[in-house]
Protein backbone atom coordinates (compact mmCIF):
# COMPACT_ATOMS: atom_id res chain seq x y z
CA UNK A 1 0.00 0.00 0.00
CA UNK A 2 2.57 2.08 0.94
CA UNK A 3 4.50 0.92 -2.20
CA UNK A 4 1.25 2.57 -4.05
CA UNK A 5 1.29 5.63 -2.35
CA UNK A 6 4.68 6.46 -3.08
CA UNK A 7 4.17 5.31 -6.82
CA UNK A 8 1.75 7.64 -6.96
CA UNK A 9 3.27 10.70 -5.45
CA UNK A 10 6.79 10.15 -7.05
CA UNK A 11 5.14 10.47 -10.38
CA UNK A 12 2.56 12.51 -9.94
CA UNK A 13 3.34 15.31 -12.53
CA UNK A 14 3.56 12.59 -14.98
CA UNK A 15 0.39 11.06 -14.32
CA UNK A 16 -1.37 14.30 -13.95
CA UNK A 17 0.00 14.57 -18.05
CA UNK A 18 -1.72 11.25 -18.92
CA UNK A 19 -4.80 12.15 -17.31
CA UNK A 20 -5.22 15.51 -18.44
CA UNK A 21 -3.89 13.93 -22.09
CA UNK A 22 -6.62 11.33 -22.13
CA UNK A 23 -9.44 13.73 -21.34
CA UNK A 24 -8.66 15.80 -24.02
CA UNK A 25 -8.10 13.10 -26.76
CA UNK A 26 -11.61 11.99 -25.40
CA UNK A 27 -13.11 15.25 -26.31
CA UNK A 28 -11.20 15.32 -29.21
CA UNK A 29 -12.35 11.73 -30.61
CA UNK A 30 -16.05 12.95 -29.41
CA UNK A 31 -16.19 15.42 -31.48
CA UNK A 32 -14.76 13.62 -34.16
CA UNK A 33 -18.47 11.44 -34.28
CA UNK A 34 -20.49 13.36 -36.16
CA UNK A 35 -23.01 14.64 -34.46
CA UNK A 36 -22.92 14.33 -31.01
CA UNK A 37 -23.80 17.00 -28.57
CA UNK A 38 -20.34 18.45 -27.42
CA UNK A 39 -19.27 19.81 -24.00
CA UNK A 40 -17.17 21.98 -25.41
CA UNK A 41 -18.94 24.32 -28.00
CA UNK A 42 -18.64 27.74 -29.08
CA UNK A 43 -22.90 27.92 -28.35
CA UNK A 44 -22.14 28.87 -24.90
CA UNK A 45 -22.32 32.25 -22.67
CA UNK A 46 -19.02 33.20 -22.41
CA UNK A 47 -17.54 32.24 -26.56
CA UNK A 48 -20.77 33.21 -27.85
CA UNK A 49 -21.12 36.68 -25.98
CA UNK A 50 -17.37 37.15 -27.05
CA UNK A 51 -18.33 36.68 -30.68
CA UNK A 52 -21.38 38.54 -30.65
CA UNK A 53 -19.18 41.27 -29.20
CA UNK A 54 -16.76 41.14 -32.12
CA UNK A 55 -19.50 40.82 -34.58
CA UNK A 56 -20.68 44.13 -33.22
CA UNK A 57 -18.20 45.97 -34.61
CA UNK A 58 -17.57 43.90 -37.45
CA UNK A 59 -20.66 44.03 -38.81
CA UNK A 60 -20.37 48.25 -40.20
CA UNK A 61 -17.75 46.50 -42.30
CA UNK A 62 -19.84 44.44 -44.79
CA UNK A 63 -23.38 46.67 -44.47
CA UNK A 64 -23.38 47.56 -48.31
CA UNK A 65 -23.08 44.15 -49.24
CA UNK A 66 -25.43 42.74 -46.79
CA UNK A 67 -27.77 45.73 -48.01
CA UNK A 68 -27.32 44.68 -51.48
CA UNK A 69 -28.04 41.14 -51.02
CA UNK A 70 -31.37 41.37 -48.63
CA UNK A 71 -32.72 44.40 -51.48
CA UNK A 72 -32.07 41.63 -54.10
CA UNK A 73 -34.33 39.00 -52.27
CA UNK A 74 -36.93 41.47 -51.87
CA UNK A 75 -36.77 42.24 -55.49
CA UNK A 76 -37.08 38.39 -56.13
CA UNK A 77 -39.97 38.17 -53.19
CA UNK A 78 -42.02 40.73 -54.80
CA UNK A 79 -41.85 39.72 -58.56
CA UNK A 80 -43.01 36.20 -57.26
CA UNK A 81 -45.72 38.48 -55.55
CA UNK A 82 -46.57 40.04 -58.57
CA UNK A 83 -46.70 37.19 -60.37
CA UNK A 84 -48.77 34.70 -58.92
CA UNK A 85 -52.09 34.35 -60.79
CA UNK A 86 -54.24 36.15 -57.81
CA UNK A 87 -52.59 38.21 -55.47
CA UNK A 88 -55.64 38.96 -52.97
CA UNK A 89 -55.57 34.72 -52.64
CA UNK A 90 -52.56 34.47 -50.13
CA UNK A 91 -52.75 30.71 -48.45
CA UNK A 92 -54.64 30.85 -45.55
CA UNK A 93 -53.42 30.88 -42.07
CA UNK A 94 -54.62 28.66 -39.39
CA UNK A 95 -53.72 30.45 -35.85
CA UNK A 96 -54.23 27.48 -34.08
CA UNK A 97 -53.03 24.63 -36.78
CA UNK A 98 -50.90 26.46 -39.10
CA UNK A 99 -51.01 25.21 -42.83
CA UNK A 100 -47.42 25.73 -43.82
CA UNK A 101 -45.14 22.80 -43.33
CA UNK A 102 -42.15 24.85 -43.16
CA UNK A 103 -41.21 27.74 -40.54
CA UNK A 104 -38.83 30.15 -40.86
CA UNK A 105 -36.53 31.79 -38.07
CA UNK A 106 -34.29 34.82 -39.08
CA UNK A 107 -30.94 34.87 -36.80
CA UNK A 108 -27.07 36.27 -37.83
CA UNK A 109 -23.80 35.10 -37.87
CA UNK A 110 -21.70 36.14 -35.44
CA UNK A 111 -18.55 33.58 -35.91
CA UNK A 112 -17.49 32.05 -39.00
CA UNK A 113 -14.65 29.63 -40.07
CA UNK A 114 -13.93 28.73 -43.19
CA UNK A 115 -9.74 27.71 -42.55
CA UNK A 116 -9.71 24.30 -41.85
CA UNK A 117 -11.25 20.69 -42.41
CA UNK A 118 -14.36 20.83 -39.88
CA UNK A 119 -15.84 24.23 -39.82
CA UNK A 120 -18.15 25.60 -38.16
CA UNK A 121 -20.36 28.52 -37.67
CA UNK A 122 -22.04 30.52 -34.46
CA UNK A 123 -25.43 31.99 -34.83
CA UNK A 124 -27.03 34.48 -32.30
CA UNK A 125 -30.53 32.85 -31.83
CA UNK A 126 -31.16 28.71 -29.57
CA UNK A 127 -33.45 27.11 -27.80
CA UNK A 128 -35.25 30.08 -26.67
CA UNK A 129 -36.23 30.89 -30.29
CA UNK A 130 -37.07 27.34 -30.60
CA UNK A 131 -33.92 26.23 -32.37
CA UNK A 132 -33.22 22.27 -32.08
CA UNK A 133 -30.55 19.99 -33.34
CA UNK A 134 -30.70 19.13 -37.15
CA UNK A 135 -32.38 21.83 -38.25
CA UNK A 136 -31.39 23.45 -42.04
CA UNK A 137 -29.75 27.07 -42.43
CA UNK A 138 -30.01 28.91 -45.32
CA UNK A 139 -29.49 32.35 -46.72
CA UNK A 140 -30.92 34.17 -49.81
CA UNK A 141 -28.26 32.52 -52.19
CA UNK A 142 -28.73 28.71 -50.99
CA UNK A 143 -27.46 26.66 -48.15
CA UNK A 144 -25.34 27.37 -45.52
CA UNK A 145 -25.15 24.28 -43.17
CA UNK A 146 -27.42 22.42 -40.13
CA UNK A 147 -27.37 23.09 -36.69
CA UNK A 148 -25.27 21.23 -34.84
CA UNK A 149 -25.33 22.43 -30.65
CA UNK A 150 -27.64 25.19 -28.96
CA UNK A 151 -27.48 26.71 -25.90
CA UNK A 152 -30.46 29.41 -24.81
CA UNK A 153 -29.04 32.32 -27.12
CA UNK A 154 -26.46 30.94 -29.47
CA UNK A 155 -25.95 27.97 -31.98
CA UNK A 156 -23.62 26.10 -33.38
CA UNK A 157 -23.96 25.24 -37.25
CA UNK A 158 -21.88 22.39 -39.09
CA UNK A 159 -21.00 23.97 -41.86
CA UNK A 160 -21.35 22.67 -45.75
CA UNK A 161 -17.88 23.40 -45.68
CA UNK A 162 -17.06 20.31 -42.78
CA UNK A 163 -15.34 16.97 -44.27
CA UNK A 164 -17.99 15.43 -41.89
CA UNK A 165 -21.42 17.05 -43.49
CA UNK A 166 -23.37 15.09 -45.83
CA UNK A 167 -26.37 16.50 -47.24
CA UNK A 168 -29.06 14.80 -50.08
CA UNK A 169 -28.88 16.75 -53.30
CA UNK A 170 -29.95 16.36 -56.31
CA UNK A 171 -29.95 17.92 -60.02
CA UNK A 172 -32.70 20.11 -60.61
CA UNK A 173 -32.83 19.15 -64.41
CA UNK A 174 -33.04 15.63 -64.26
CA UNK A 175 -34.31 14.70 -60.16
CA UNK A 176 -31.11 12.03 -59.94
CA UNK A 177 -29.84 12.29 -56.32
CA UNK A 178 -26.81 12.44 -54.64
CA UNK A 179 -24.51 13.30 -51.42
CA UNK A 180 -23.15 16.23 -50.95
CA UNK A 181 -19.68 16.38 -49.26
CA UNK A 182 -16.39 18.58 -49.09
CA UNK A 183 -12.90 17.46 -49.58
CA UNK A 184 -11.57 20.11 -47.61
CA UNK A 185 -9.93 21.64 -50.74
CA UNK A 186 -11.74 25.02 -51.84
CA UNK A 187 -14.32 27.49 -49.84
CA UNK A 188 -16.22 27.85 -53.73
CA UNK A 189 -16.71 24.40 -54.28
CA UNK A 190 -18.51 21.21 -52.81
CA UNK A 191 -18.10 17.61 -53.92
CA UNK A 192 -21.51 16.02 -55.25
CA UNK A 193 -20.78 12.04 -55.44
CA UNK A 194 -23.05 8.86 -55.94
CA UNK A 195 -24.69 10.00 -58.64
CA UNK A 196 -25.71 7.64 -61.19
CA UNK A 197 -23.86 7.19 -64.45
CA UNK A 198 -27.38 7.30 -66.34
CA UNK A 199 -27.85 11.05 -65.01
CA UNK A 200 -27.12 13.24 -67.79
CA UNK A 201 -24.96 15.75 -66.37
CA UNK A 202 -23.39 19.06 -68.01
CA UNK A 203 -20.73 21.83 -67.00
CA UNK A 204 -23.93 24.99 -65.75
CA UNK A 205 -26.05 22.55 -64.41
CA UNK A 206 -28.06 23.69 -61.30
CA UNK A 207 -27.77 21.34 -58.10
CA UNK A 208 -30.22 21.91 -55.55
CA UNK A 209 -31.21 20.04 -52.21
CA UNK A 210 -33.34 16.49 -52.73
CA UNK A 211 -36.63 15.72 -50.97
CA UNK A 212 -35.37 12.92 -49.11
CA UNK A 213 -34.26 14.97 -46.10
CA UNK A 214 -36.55 16.27 -43.75
CA UNK A 215 -33.91 18.70 -42.64
CA UNK A 216 -34.32 20.68 -45.67
CA UNK A 217 -37.10 21.70 -48.06
CA UNK A 218 -36.91 20.30 -51.82
CA UNK A 219 -35.56 22.52 -54.32
CA UNK A 220 -33.42 24.57 -52.25
CA UNK A 221 -30.57 26.68 -54.56
CA UNK A 222 -26.88 25.16 -53.73
CA UNK A 223 -24.82 26.06 -57.08
CA UNK A 224 -23.77 24.60 -60.40
CA UNK A 225 -21.51 22.00 -61.73
CA UNK A 226 -17.91 22.97 -62.15
CA UNK A 227 -16.65 19.81 -63.23
CA UNK A 228 -16.97 16.34 -63.83
CA UNK A 229 -15.20 13.18 -62.74
CA UNK A 230 -15.87 9.49 -62.80
CA UNK A 231 -14.74 7.82 -59.36
CA UNK A 232 -13.00 4.73 -60.44
CA UNK A 233 -13.46 2.38 -57.66
CA UNK A 234 -17.59 3.32 -57.42
CA UNK A 235 -18.27 3.83 -60.99
CA UNK A 236 -20.42 6.56 -60.07
CA UNK A 237 -20.18 10.18 -61.15
CA UNK A 238 -18.78 13.24 -58.37
CA UNK A 239 -19.73 16.77 -59.67
CA UNK A 240 -17.10 19.29 -58.40
CA UNK A 241 -19.99 21.97 -57.95
CA UNK A 242 -19.27 25.88 -57.64
CA UNK A 243 -21.42 27.02 -54.77
CA UNK A 244 -24.05 29.68 -55.04
CA UNK A 245 -23.01 31.43 -51.84
CA UNK A 246 -19.46 32.98 -50.66
CA UNK A 247 -18.58 31.13 -47.40
CA UNK A 248 -16.15 33.15 -46.39
CA UNK A 249 -18.91 36.34 -46.23
CA UNK A 250 -22.45 35.46 -44.37
CA UNK A 251 -24.58 37.57 -42.71
CA UNK A 252 -28.19 37.14 -42.03
CA UNK A 253 -29.31 33.65 -42.21
CA UNK A 254 -32.78 31.47 -41.47
CA UNK A 255 -33.18 28.25 -39.89
CA UNK A 256 -35.75 26.29 -41.62
CA UNK A 257 -38.09 25.04 -38.54
CA UNK A 258 -39.54 21.23 -40.53
CA UNK A 259 -43.16 21.21 -38.57
CA UNK A 260 -43.56 17.47 -39.74
CA UNK A 261 -39.88 16.86 -39.02
CA UNK A 262 -41.15 14.53 -35.38
CA UNK A 263 -43.96 13.52 -36.75
CA UNK A 264 -41.95 11.86 -39.88
CA UNK A 265 -38.89 10.61 -37.43
CA UNK A 266 -41.73 8.99 -35.13
CA UNK A 267 -42.98 6.81 -37.91
CA UNK A 268 -39.61 5.89 -39.51
CA UNK A 269 -38.40 4.71 -35.62
CA UNK A 270 -41.64 2.73 -35.22
CA UNK A 271 -41.39 1.03 -38.73
CA UNK A 272 -37.66 0.28 -37.71
CA UNK A 273 -38.52 -1.24 -34.61
CA UNK A 274 -41.39 -3.50 -36.23
CA UNK A 275 -38.96 -4.92 -38.41
CA UNK B 1 0.90 37.86 -4.43
CA UNK B 2 4.38 37.91 -6.57
CA UNK B 3 4.43 39.63 -9.12
CA UNK B 4 5.46 36.31 -11.54
CA UNK B 5 2.06 35.07 -10.78
CA UNK B 6 0.69 38.33 -12.13
CA UNK B 7 2.69 38.41 -14.95
CA UNK B 8 1.43 34.74 -15.94
CA UNK B 9 -2.53 35.43 -15.67
CA UNK B 10 -2.45 38.74 -17.68
CA UNK B 11 -0.40 36.89 -19.92
CA UNK B 12 -2.63 34.38 -20.08
CA UNK B 13 -5.72 36.68 -20.60
CA UNK B 14 -3.91 39.10 -23.00
CA UNK B 15 -2.57 36.09 -25.55
CA UNK B 16 -5.92 34.68 -25.03
CA UNK B 17 -7.50 37.80 -26.66
CA UNK B 18 -5.50 38.40 -29.06
CA UNK B 19 -5.55 35.34 -30.56
CA UNK B 20 -9.38 35.30 -30.62
CA UNK B 21 -9.84 38.88 -31.98
CA UNK B 22 -6.64 38.99 -34.17
CA UNK B 23 -4.54 36.22 -35.06
CA UNK B 24 -7.83 34.29 -35.12
CA UNK B 25 -9.15 36.52 -38.24
CA UNK B 26 -5.84 36.14 -40.15
CA UNK B 27 -6.70 33.40 -42.53
CA UNK B 28 -3.65 34.23 -45.09
CA UNK B 29 -4.39 31.97 -48.37
CA UNK B 30 -7.43 30.37 -47.11
CA UNK B 31 -6.18 28.26 -44.57
CA UNK B 32 -2.68 29.42 -42.52
CA UNK B 33 -3.74 30.75 -38.83
CA UNK B 34 -0.48 32.06 -36.87
CA UNK B 35 -1.07 30.85 -33.29
CA UNK B 36 1.09 32.93 -31.03
CA UNK B 37 -0.68 32.29 -28.03
CA UNK B 38 1.30 29.33 -27.16
CA UNK B 39 3.54 32.10 -25.90
CA UNK B 40 2.14 31.34 -22.61
CA UNK B 41 4.03 28.19 -22.50
CA UNK B 42 7.12 28.90 -23.74
CA UNK B 43 7.37 32.17 -21.76
CA UNK B 44 6.75 30.39 -18.67
CA UNK B 45 9.32 31.05 -15.98
CA UNK B 46 12.09 27.99 -16.43
CA UNK B 47 12.09 27.45 -12.66
CA UNK B 48 8.34 27.76 -12.03
CA UNK B 49 5.76 25.20 -10.79
CA UNK B 50 5.30 22.45 -13.52
CA UNK B 51 2.07 21.45 -12.34
CA UNK B 52 0.81 24.88 -12.06
CA UNK B 53 1.77 25.15 -16.24
CA UNK B 54 0.50 21.86 -17.12
CA UNK B 55 -2.89 22.46 -15.61
CA UNK B 56 -2.73 26.15 -17.07
CA UNK B 57 -1.73 25.09 -20.68
CA UNK B 58 -4.84 22.50 -20.50
CA UNK B 59 -6.97 25.36 -19.55
CA UNK B 60 -5.44 27.49 -22.49
CA UNK B 61 -5.82 24.96 -25.22
CA UNK B 62 -9.81 23.92 -23.68
CA UNK B 63 -10.71 27.57 -24.25
CA UNK B 64 -9.33 27.78 -27.29
CA UNK B 65 -11.33 24.79 -28.62
CA UNK B 66 -14.59 26.37 -27.23
CA UNK B 67 -14.09 28.89 -29.55
CA UNK B 68 -13.23 26.68 -32.42
CA UNK B 69 -15.25 24.14 -31.86
CA UNK B 70 -12.64 21.67 -31.84
CA UNK B 71 -13.20 19.18 -29.10
CA UNK B 72 -9.94 18.76 -27.21
CA UNK B 73 -7.39 19.36 -30.03
CA UNK B 74 -5.79 22.51 -29.07
CA UNK B 75 -5.76 21.14 -25.28
CA UNK B 76 -3.74 18.09 -26.29
CA UNK B 77 -1.20 19.95 -28.86
CA UNK B 78 -0.84 22.32 -25.42
CA UNK B 79 -0.52 19.53 -22.75
CA UNK B 80 2.10 17.99 -25.15
CA UNK B 81 4.24 21.34 -25.14
CA UNK B 82 3.86 21.63 -21.80
CA UNK B 83 5.33 18.24 -20.72
CA UNK B 84 8.16 18.20 -23.01
CA UNK B 85 9.26 21.68 -22.82
CA UNK B 86 12.07 20.70 -20.05
CA UNK B 87 13.47 18.35 -22.84
CA UNK B 88 13.28 21.02 -25.07
CA UNK B 89 15.32 23.41 -22.95
CA UNK B 90 17.61 20.09 -22.14
CA UNK B 91 18.24 20.04 -25.97
CA UNK B 92 18.35 23.77 -26.75
CA UNK B 93 20.50 25.72 -24.01
CA UNK B 94 22.09 22.42 -22.40
CA UNK B 95 22.20 20.22 -19.41
CA UNK B 96 22.73 22.86 -16.82
CA UNK B 97 20.11 25.17 -17.90
CA UNK B 98 18.81 24.75 -14.70
CA UNK B 99 21.19 27.25 -13.12
CA UNK B 100 22.19 29.41 -15.33
CA UNK B 101 19.28 32.12 -15.99
CA UNK B 102 17.61 31.34 -18.92
CA UNK B 103 15.46 34.26 -20.37
CA UNK B 104 13.55 33.54 -23.54
CA UNK B 105 12.51 37.34 -23.95
CA UNK B 106 16.33 38.68 -24.66
CA UNK B 107 18.67 38.66 -27.90
CA UNK B 108 17.72 36.43 -29.89
CA UNK B 109 20.42 33.65 -30.01
CA UNK B 110 20.83 30.46 -31.69
CA UNK B 111 19.80 28.69 -28.74
CA UNK B 112 16.59 30.70 -27.92
CA UNK B 113 15.29 30.28 -31.72
CA UNK B 114 15.77 26.34 -31.67
CA UNK B 115 14.13 26.81 -28.49
CA UNK B 116 11.30 28.38 -29.92
CA UNK B 117 11.44 26.65 -33.31
CA UNK B 118 11.38 22.50 -31.42
CA UNK B 119 8.14 24.04 -29.58
CA UNK B 120 6.57 25.20 -31.96
CA UNK B 121 6.86 22.42 -34.41
CA UNK B 122 5.80 19.77 -32.00
CA UNK B 123 2.55 22.24 -31.11
CA UNK B 124 1.69 22.60 -34.30
CA UNK B 125 2.62 18.84 -35.43
CA UNK B 126 -0.06 17.55 -32.62
CA UNK B 127 -2.30 20.16 -33.77
CA UNK B 128 -2.84 19.21 -37.17
CA UNK B 129 -2.66 15.54 -36.13
CA UNK B 130 -5.04 15.39 -34.19
CA UNK B 131 -7.29 18.18 -36.17
CA UNK B 132 -7.54 15.97 -39.28
CA UNK B 133 -7.13 12.49 -37.98
CA UNK B 134 -6.72 10.62 -41.18
CA UNK B 135 -4.24 9.74 -43.26
CA UNK B 136 -5.43 10.63 -46.49
CA UNK B 137 -4.62 14.35 -45.30
CA UNK B 138 -0.92 13.64 -44.71
CA UNK B 139 0.42 15.61 -47.42
CA UNK B 140 -2.18 18.24 -46.30
CA UNK B 141 -1.01 18.11 -42.53
CA UNK B 142 2.71 18.23 -43.34
CA UNK B 143 1.80 21.37 -45.67
CA UNK B 144 0.05 23.31 -43.03
CA UNK B 145 2.30 22.65 -40.04
CA UNK B 146 5.38 24.15 -41.68
CA UNK B 147 3.20 26.68 -43.50
CA UNK B 148 1.49 27.48 -39.74
CA UNK B 149 4.73 26.68 -37.91
CA UNK B 150 6.83 29.47 -40.63
CA UNK B 151 4.29 32.03 -39.46
CA UNK B 152 3.52 31.45 -35.68
CA UNK B 153 7.54 31.81 -35.64
CA UNK B 154 7.64 35.06 -37.10
CA UNK B 155 4.27 36.05 -35.02
CA UNK B 156 6.17 35.10 -31.68
CA UNK B 157 9.53 36.68 -32.51
CA UNK B 158 7.34 40.14 -33.39
CA UNK B 159 5.38 39.98 -30.14
CA UNK B 160 8.85 39.11 -28.30
CA UNK B 161 10.47 42.41 -29.31
CA UNK B 162 7.43 44.21 -28.69
CA UNK B 163 6.78 43.37 -25.43
CA UNK B 164 10.09 43.71 -24.08
CA UNK B 165 12.37 45.72 -25.60
CA UNK B 166 16.30 45.30 -25.49
CA UNK B 167 17.40 47.18 -22.73
CA UNK B 168 21.07 48.86 -22.94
Amino acid sequence: MQQIFSFLIKNSYRLLFLLLLVLSLSLTIQSHSYHKSKVISSANFLTGGVYQKINNVNEYFNLKSQNDELANENARLKALLFNKKDTTKLPELDSIKGVKKNDVIISKVIHNSYSVLENYLTINTGSKAGLKQDMGVINSAGIIGIIDNTSPNYSTVISILNVQSKINAKIKKSNHFGSLIWNGKSTGFVQLIDVPRLAGVRKGDTIVTGGQSHIFPENIGIGTIDKVYIDDETNYYTLDIKLFNDMTNLGYVYIIKNKDREEIIQLEDKTKKNE
Amino acid sequence: MNSALLTNIARFILLLLAQVLIFNRIDLFGFINPFPYILFIILYPVNGNKTGLLVASFFLGLIMDMFWNYGGVHAASCLVLAYFRPSIFKFSFGLSYEYQTVKLNDVLTPERFSFILIAVVIHHFTLFVLEVFKISFLWDIFLRTLLSTLFTIITCIIIIYIIKPNKR
